[in-house]
């Protein structure tokens, strides 16, 4: 009120002179202070809403939106989270700058506020849908004509936006993916979206929709390159790790190329506060990386050698606490809970031995239930050969042994031998692979062994994975062969001196590390953790890194015990309720058998990668491989052709009318429709699209894109994208020509370009993605809608909430995937008649299937090695009804389905006492057709409602229920761990309040009782439930025909692939002045997730605006590069347009452009074809690797993003230069 | 003795993960509009680095903070008649090129190209011309993890102070974050400097403001702290700054950038000091005795005189509470292990700084290295040099950081001892004879450092509004007093001295 007094008493007021004190040097004045109301009214608001960010940074973190005026002014985080106990760490508060600058997008200049259509096609619509009788006719008159497709196709990513209306972009959707299933068949249909985990019902609304219509989904944690395969090759299971509160728990932790605190920023404190309850921390990187700011030491190992670094260590840890002295800890550890005690059968080959698969109970023993699927030991109480229980074989039996007791099949305790070197029958020479110095050597080194005779009355040689392993990584117990002398052996693998030249560390700080980590885990009981993440993942061989790493783990019985263990920390995540997630989410509800497709091998075919592929070398090895020698898209359509991995399109010819055929000829005998279509197959009168990629029929005509910048960010081999999916101008440069081409493969001989009929994106931001698109759909933001999101990394359930309703013309995925729904369907009831669907689904993991094809021998059909059996030999074939006219009926009401029960991983919930809780808690639908009286999930609160009910991490009763079906394979008893847990029961309204913890379910491997953090493999480790593994136990071994052929049976040190920059022979580019050729990383960067982040007004201008690519400042002076200045980095796949950063902290030889900004920001035209310079992603290609497309066999067999090809992109190399003139092509 | 209470931080470098979240939230709330894009109240820098505004720290060029000559505080920069003689063109002040020139994109082109030839790209575009511009030249956070090298570390004052120290090699290398925002000094010489009076330090809290109203924009302020922590609005004229969010610590809640600071680094509370001594200690002639003499200033909270003392002045018994369980008072005072940011500066800043542990330079020769008394050299080969954060934390003074960073060792040691094994090994260890430290403290310490509650970190009492005596009028008019007006026909309960 002192505002309205006189203003020049005010003054006066001003004039007059307080109380002086402090010797006469400070003044105590009375001067008013009004103006401080000003900034109190800056910080008043309205109200705070609980939302989230559905990112893929797996964050998962609570924020306070505030609303301030009807508007979203600011978020801050939320403070709120349940306390992780009186003496221990909170989680409060979570979020990064990143995620504190996302309101900056709601009204801004790049949000996409109405649906947007590319001019030519708008054009072309608008004009046949008045000559056409209908919306389906008049696609089919556009897309048919090839004048009329080029006009829109040519003009994709050259700008020329217009306005439409959603009720019209709907219908043009709806009209040609209507046209596409009844032309090639629903798998046409293709989706891309990643990481359900970070926003669900968001992801749900598009795959349900795929799924009723039989799209083609594809998988993303492969192709990101994230997935790391030795999750599953060691542990049947794919990437289960400790919420980040567990690194508390740590006392040795070892961070190995994931930057904890700039790529997991709200979880970084954990290890810091860790520091100061004793914890030693030790980084390894090439790099000095932000997180060896909190080591203790720091060990600069150079890009991709860190398998050697690791198996050096993993010779250190055998040699001083296994052999010189036994650890009683590690031994018991081994003994139960690893598969070195399991026999291996030595085959000799050309004179000498080789590791060959595991001795099976089928080798020794008649009348064995699933005897070629149950593995052996040597028992030392008896000192014979005994089959212990909870191996696969068991798993699936029937009977109730599926445990890891110490045990024999017939219930006497066991105690497994693990080496033979005491009391073996003779010691054999034993080739292993060695492929560091040269590609295919070997060294020799005497193994002990038994030579056992077996059922047939053969003489068989066996020995331990332990005395395999003691050989290969040649610790010398005093036996024959090629055994280094000592640690500081600088020539034979693999000793401390040894790895010194390759990785750069010093041996004494090898030794040094992997001394304290085993004492650590010793004195802890396994507390001895190791976080990893891209930077030893995203490499041509992330399996062989992390296996080798991974052996420090196991080694000393640090996984399964909190605190201990491995963290990776690259992609992963976890939709905690993932048993109601995953019938929401792919409609299993109403029909089975989604079309799941992996990424890396859809993308390699739809782009044309694989026709740009690196030659192998044609030399034979010593090792002799023969399938590293085979094409990868000729390995890959094995792959399919065998049912190892799932392949969208399936056949030339529409599935559709395969079924109509086969049912007409066979009525209702679907078992003879099976047989037929199988013969058909293998008689190849039904194609598989892979092998005909170049086919039109096999393209992926229609694509949606959603949750995702797939052009401007995630698209490896970004150019090649441009080029053959979208068909719009490219920076490939290079040609098929001088590329190893396939041999078993139909290809055109130039490759065709613009594959796609229609591109869709839904965005509430223009990225890459948009700018190339047909259709643009404005989507709601992360504060305008509602949502769930979960994450490893702690255990909490985050709701999305509406902060505002979605302003302008933009709505939410879930209402935008209803709308097309209900556009589809209207559409349908004219044209696409209800009928009947073939889908061909792999050989899956965690079903019978995995025992399709024992002892892991690649027998090919087609060659006549085997017959064609549908669920055995190949794929199985599931027929599916697609009921179209009721599409939109289906997706808006939760199926009958669930009555029948459902489940994931081979856990089992009762569905019936489900569905009658979601009729009561969702309501009932009462929208006449197919779904009327079923559970109504029509909105997205629904949606996220039904999913809590039907999970056991957010309903107790579930919880429990997944328990007590545990017990009946195990013969364990389980059911009490989540009893006291059993009346929760959350819902969207309950999280909104205050974010709730997860109850421990048996689909995931932690305990989470009494305020216990998550560490992964704690239930395996504390109730011996087997890992779900050949041998049930986490492997050292993989015992498949591939794998050994590649000389990966153990883990090894494989030296980066280097791919270079130019093939020979191959047209170079032009270059005169000077040059650097580099290798070329894609570490996750600081100022954004990805693309996301990186376009807001605070992330652009609290670093350096975009793009840029860090180089050492030595090798940047020797090309004359200084500071800021301008460069192209190019190499055949295309060409970069950038920014340098200098600096001392990277090593040289490497340039790091941090992943991803997106070519939408600063990026000039390039040198060399005058074309927009491109993204991260322009200069990197996928290079499949064949071991990880084994399929049908244990846990290497498929799973969506469980195994898979992987798209990594570490082993590229590139030419850096300046770029001389700015050229901004905007004229 | 005339007891005040100071709303005091510390910031814990060890633990900062140099994420910025606190600057974005800061400028979400604070700075995010016109006049102001290039204003950070809160920035976060990699050191070694010349910092934002650049090479901040050169007192020789921006002439900020106090000087003593002749045993007497004077302002770097000048009294009242250079001060006039240079009001209309102040040499000493740092250009928007010193800050930087902000730029955004032009995101609405992505959207609304014509078809064309090529994709379209959003170009740079500064916000001060609204002008193309080919790239940007400089940020507040350009130099970021090192990014520019050998070009651009040698700006940073304290290395050109230290050049045989620093070797910019990539073995060699080292980096840490210094988090700033203003300093809300005992001793400021913003205050000093304005020809208007229009900044002051509050009484109740100590948090320094510009008055809006009484600023007239001659900027002398900004050049005037030595910490570059006054900005100047180029859209209203006038100076804004830091206001350690006093309408949130009103309410009892920690600051923007504290709360929001996700490696949870940041401390406030409650310290009381007596400010009849501050002239004294800021004028103590040896700077390197200055961090001893700022740190005498304070009082203990748990001695009755001061207690009996602060009741007299006024502080009300929270305040007091807050004073005792104060994490500042632990760390800054108790413990030392916090130390004032350039405390040769004479102004007696209030936001206090644990110096970083860093991995140690040369390699471990034996096992013993880093466990227990292995890590009293371990500390003295840390990456960090010593000296580097002497420079910084204690005017050049690098017993006082070793004193730390033991302490800091020590604490590591033996919670290791206490939960892995070696209690007795610690009990009798050189290492906690060397840090002059006691188990019991250094569990105190892992307590607030590692644990780390919010609760604990964060010890505020609301804002002393008692001391306004309006507020039953206020109560009901605030925020519409232009409704509500305090004139006309008033009854009860207000009284005509009510309304002033």
């Amino acid at each position: 009120m002192e505002q309205r007094q006189n203003k020049l008493i005010q003054a006066l007021r001003h004039l007059k002179r307080g109380e002086r004190i402090n010797d006469g040097w400070t003044e105590e004045s009375p001067r008013p202070r009004n103006s401080e109301d000003l900034y109190r009214r800056r910080w008043q608001y309205d109200k705070i809403v609980r939302s989230t960010h559905g990112v893929n940074c797996t964050g998962s973190c609570s924020w306070r939106i505030h609303v301030k005026d009807g508007i979203i002014a600011y978020e801050t985080q939320q403070t709120d989270y349940p306390s992780t106990g009186e003496n221990f760490p909170d989680y409060e508060p979570r979020g990064c700058p990143r995620g504190a600058s996302f309101s900056w997008y709601t009204y801004s200049p790049t949000r996409v506020k109405h649906p947007y259509v590319r001019g030519d096609l708008y054009e072309l619509w608008k004009a046949e849908l008045k000559t056409a009788d209908n919306p389906v006719k008049a696609w089919e008159n556009i897309v048919t004509n090839p004048d009329k497709r080029n006009k829109y196709v040519k003009a994709r990513g050259k700008g020329g936006f217009v306005r439409g209306s959603w009720k019209e972009l709907c219908q043009l959707i709806a009209a040609s993916t209507i046209y596409t299933i009844k032309k090639y068949g629903p798998d046409r249909i293709v989706g891309f979206s990643p990481i359900p985990a970070m926003s669900m019902i968001s992801y749900s609304g598009g795959t349900r929709f795929l799924s009723l219509i039989g799209g083609t989904i594809l998988s993303f944690y492969d192709w990101y390159a994230d997935l790391p395969p030795a999750s599953p090759q060691v542990w049947g299971d794919q990437t289960d790790v400790p919420e980040s509160g567990d690194w508390y728990n740590t006392k040795y932790f070892i961070i190995w190329g994931t930057n904890i605190p700039q790529t997991r920023t709200p979880d970084a404190h954990f290890m810091v506060e860790s520091r100061y309850n004793g914890t030693k921390v030790v980084g390894v990187s090439p790099d000095y990386a932000e997180y060896d700011k909190f080591a203790d030491i720091w060990l600069p190992a150079k890009p991709g050698t860190d398998g050697a670094l690791a198996m050096a260590m993993t010779h250190v840890i055998l040699k001083e606490f296994y052999v010189d002295k036994e650890t009683p800890y590690f031994l018991d550890y081994a003994k139960q809970y690893t598969d070195l005690p399991f026999l291996v059968i030595l085959d000799k080959k050309n004179g000498e031995f080789r590791s060959d698969r595991f001795l099976r109970a089928s080798d020794i023993k008649t009348n064995q239930e699933l005897g070629e699927w149950k593995t052996v030991v040597w028992d030392e109480k008896t000192n014979q050969m005994v089959i212990p229980t909870g191996s696969q074989g068991f798993r699936w039996d029937n009977g109730n042994k599926w445990n890891l007791d110490l045990k024999s099949e017939d219930g006497q305790e066991i105690n497994p031998k693990l080496s033979f070197f005491k009391d073996s029958d003779k010691v054999v020479l034993v080739d292993f692979p060695y492929f560091a110095e040269k590609e295919g050597g070997k060294v020799g080194r005497g193994v002990p062994v038994k030579v056992i005779t077996d059922q047939s009355g053969n003489e068989v040689t066996v020995t331990t994975v332990y005395d395999l392993m003691m050989a290969h990584t040649g610790v010398n117990r005093g036996l024959e062969g090629d055994y280094p002398l000592d640690y500081n052996d600088p020539n034979k693998p693999y000793t401390p001196g040894w790895q010194e030249s390759i990785t750069g560390v010093k041996k004494e700080h090898v030794i040094q590390v992997a001394r304290e980590f085993a004492a650590n885990a010793e004195q802890t009981n396994g507390k001895s953790m190791i976080a990893m993440g891209g930077g030893t993942n995203h490499w041509y061989h992330s399996d062989q890194i992390y296996r080798s790493i991974l052996n420090l783990i196991l080694l000393t019985g640090s996984q399964g015990v909190n605190g201990g263990g491995w963290a990776h920390y690259v992609g992963q995540e976890k939709v905690r309720p993932i048993e109601g997630f995953s019938q929401i989410a792919f409609a299993n509800d109403w029909v089975k058998s989604p079309r799941f497709m992996n990424g890396t091998s859809f993308f390699y075919f739809a782009t044309e990668q694989f026709r740009y592929e690196y030659m192998a070398n044609g030399e034979k090895s010593e090792w002799g491989s023969k399938y590293s020698r085979m094409h990868p898209a000729d390995f890959n359509a094995m792959s399919a052709r065998l049912g190892w991995l799932p392949s969208f399109p399936q056949w030339t010819q529409n599935s559709l009318d395969v079924m109509k055929e086969a049912r007409e000829k066979y009525k209702e005998d679907e078992q003879a429709i099976i047989q037929d279509v199988a013969k058909q197959i293998s008689d190849g009168k039904i194609n598989y699209a892979i092998e005909n990629p170049n086919d039109p029929r096999n393209f992926p005509h229609i694509f949606f894109n959603w949750r995702s910048n797939l052009l401007g960010d995630s698209g490896k081999g970004h150019e090649y994208f441009v080029k053959h999916l979208i068909g719009s101008d490219d920076s490939v440069l290079t040609d098929t020509e001088n590329s190893w081409q396939p041999e078993k493969i139909n290809i055109d001989e130039k490759p065709p370009e613009g594959k796609t009929d229609l591109f869709i994106a839904m965005d509430f931001r223009m990225t890459s993605s948009g700018l190339f698109s047909d259709i643009i759909l404005p989507a709601a933001t992360w504060y305008e809608k509602f949502d769930i999101s979960t994450t490893d990394l702690h255990p909490f359930v985050h709701p999305f909430n509406a902060a505002i309703s979605p302003p302008w013309e933009t709505k939410s995925d879930w209402d935008a995937f209803r709308e097309i729904a209900k556009e589809f369907t209207e559409l349908a009831k004219e044209h696409l008649p209800a009928q009947e669907d073939l889908v061909m689904s792999p050989l899956a993991h965690d079903t019978v299937n995995e025992v399709a094809q024992p002892m892991g021998k690649v027998k090919d059909w087609r060659n006549g090695e085997v017959e064609a059996i549908p669920g055995k030999t190949m794929s199985n074939l599931n027929i599916v009804k697609r009921d179209y006219p009721n599409v939109y009926n289906m997706w808006t009401t939760v199926g009958p389905n669930i009555r029948n029960g459902y489940g994931t991983k081979g856990v089992k919930v009762n569905g019936e006492k489900a569905y009658q809780e979601l009729l009561s808690r969702l309501g009932v639908s009462k929208r006449e057709g197919v779904g009327k009286g079923h559970p109504d999930l029509y909105s997205d609160k629904q949606a996220i409602n039904a999913i809590l009910l039907m999970s056991g991490a957010t309903n107790g009763k579930r919880a429990v229920e997944g328990w007590k079906s545990m017990e009946e394979k195990t013969g364990k008893k389980l059911g009490h761990i989540s009893e006291a847990r059993e009346e929760e029961d959350y819902t969207l309204d309950a999280l909104s309040v205050q974010p709730r913890q997860t109850i421990s379910t048996p689909v995931w491997s932690g305990l989470e009782n009494d305020n216990r953090r998550y560490s992964p493999f704690t239930v395996n480790k504390e109730y011996n439930i087997p890992w779900h593994t050949l041998t049930g136990r986490q492997s050292f071994y993989l015992d498949h025909e591939v794998m050994l052929d590649y000389g990966e049976g153990l883990p090894l040190y494989l030296p980066p692939v280097n791919l270079s920059p130019f093939l020979k022979g191959e047209k170079e580019v032009e270059n005169k002045g000077k040059s650097l050729t580099l290798r070329y990383m894609t570490p996750h960067q600081k100022w954004g997730i990805h693309t996301m982040f990186t376009d807001t007004n605070q992330m652009v201008q609290l670093f350096r605006g975009w793009q840029v690519v860090w180089l050492n400042e030595k090798d940047a002076a020797s090309a004359g590069i200084k500071d800021n200045d301008w460069i192209e980095v190019y190499n055949r796949n295309g060409v970069v347009a950038a920014r340098a950063i200098l600096t001392y902290r990277l090593p040289r030889g490497v340039a790091y452009m941090y992943h991803a900004q997106d070519r939408t920001m600063g990026v000039p035209g390039n040198s060399i074809n005058k074309k927009r310079g491109g993204t991260h992603n322009s200069v990197t290609r996928i290079n499949p690797k064949a071991t990880h497309m084994i399929g049908g066999y244990s846990q290497l067999s498929y799973g969506f993003n469980y195994y898979g090809p992987t798209g990594s992109n570490r082993d590229t190399m590139t030419v850096i230069r300046p770029l001389k003139e700015v050229d901004w092509l905007e004229n | 003795m005339r007891i005040k209470a100071q709303v005091a931080m510390v910031m814990h470098l060890d633990k900062c993960i140099g994420c910025h979240t606190c600057s974005v939230t800061c400028k979400n709330t604070w700075t995010n509009r016109p006049g102001m894009e290039y204003v950070w109240y809160n920035n976060v820098e990699t050191r070694p680095g010349p910092g934002y505004p650049k090479e901040w720290e050169n007192t020789d060029r921006y002439k900020g903070g106090w000087t003593l000559r002749n045993g007497k505080l004077h302002l770097r920069a000048g009294g009242p008649v250079s001060k006039l003689a240079n009001i209309f063109y102040n040499p000493n002040m740092a250009t928007i090129d010193d800050f930087y020139e902000p730029w955004t994109y032009d995101f609405e082109h992505l959207h609304k190209a014509p078809k064309k030839e090529n994709l379209p790209v959003a170009r740079p575009k500064s916000m001060i011309t609204g002008k193309f511009i080919d790239k940007p030249e400089w940020g507040s956070n350009w130099d970021d993890d090192l990014a520019g090298g050998s070009e651009i570390v040698p700006m940073d004052p304290n290395v050109q102070k230290l050049q045989e120290h620093i070797a910019m090699e990539y073995e060699k290398t080292f980096m840490m974050y210094l988090p700033r925002i203003c300093e809300h000094c005992l001793n400021p010489s913003c205050v000093a400097s304005c020809p208007s009076g229009a900044l002051y330090k509050r009484d109740e809290d100590g948090i320094v403001l510009v008055d809006q109203e009484a600023c007239r924009g001659w900027r002398f302020c900004m050049n005037g702290c030595p910490y570059h922590k006054v900005y100047y609005n180029w859209n209203t004229h006038k100076a804004e700054k830091c206001n350690f969010c006093y309408p949130r610590t009103e309410a009892g809640l920690p600051t923007v950038c504290s709360e929001t600071c996700v490696g949870r680094i940041r401390y406030i509370g409650v310290v009381l000091y007596d400010a009849d001594r501050v002239k004294e200690a800021a004028s103590v002639e040896d700077p390197k005795d200055l961090y001893e003499a700022q740190l005498s200033v304070f009082l203990d909270p748990n001695d009755p005189e001061v207690i009996e003392k602060a009741r007299e002045a006024g502080i009300n018994e929270s305040w007091i509470k807050s004073a005792q369980d104060s994490p500042i008072y632990k760390m800054a005072m108790k413990w030392k292990i916090a130390l004032p940011l350039h405390p040769e500066y004479r102004t007696l800043p209030m936001v206090w700084y644990v110096p970083p542990l860093s991995p140690i330079m040369n390699h471990i020769t034996n096992e013993q290295d880093l466990s227990m008394d292995g890590y009293i050299p371990a500390v003295d080969d840390m990456r960090i040099p010593m000296e580097y954060l002497a420079s910084l934390l204690s005017a050049d003074d690098t017993s006082v950081i070793r004193r730390v960073l033991l302490k800091m060792a020590a604490m590591r040691v033996h919670m290791r001892a206490k939960t892995v094994g070696g209690m007795d090994e610690m009990k009798t260890s050189k290492l906690l004879q060397e840090a002059g430290t006691t188990m019991e403290e250094l569990e105190d310490m892992a307590r607030l450092l590692g644990v780390a509650k919010y609760n604990e970190r964060f010890v505020i009492p609301t804002g002393r509004r008692e001391m306004d005596d309006n507020l039953h009028y206020r109560q009901g008019a605030c925020s519409i007093e232009g409704l509500a007006p305090a004139e006309g026909m008033v009854t009860y309960p207000y009284e005509r001295s009510d309304l002033g």
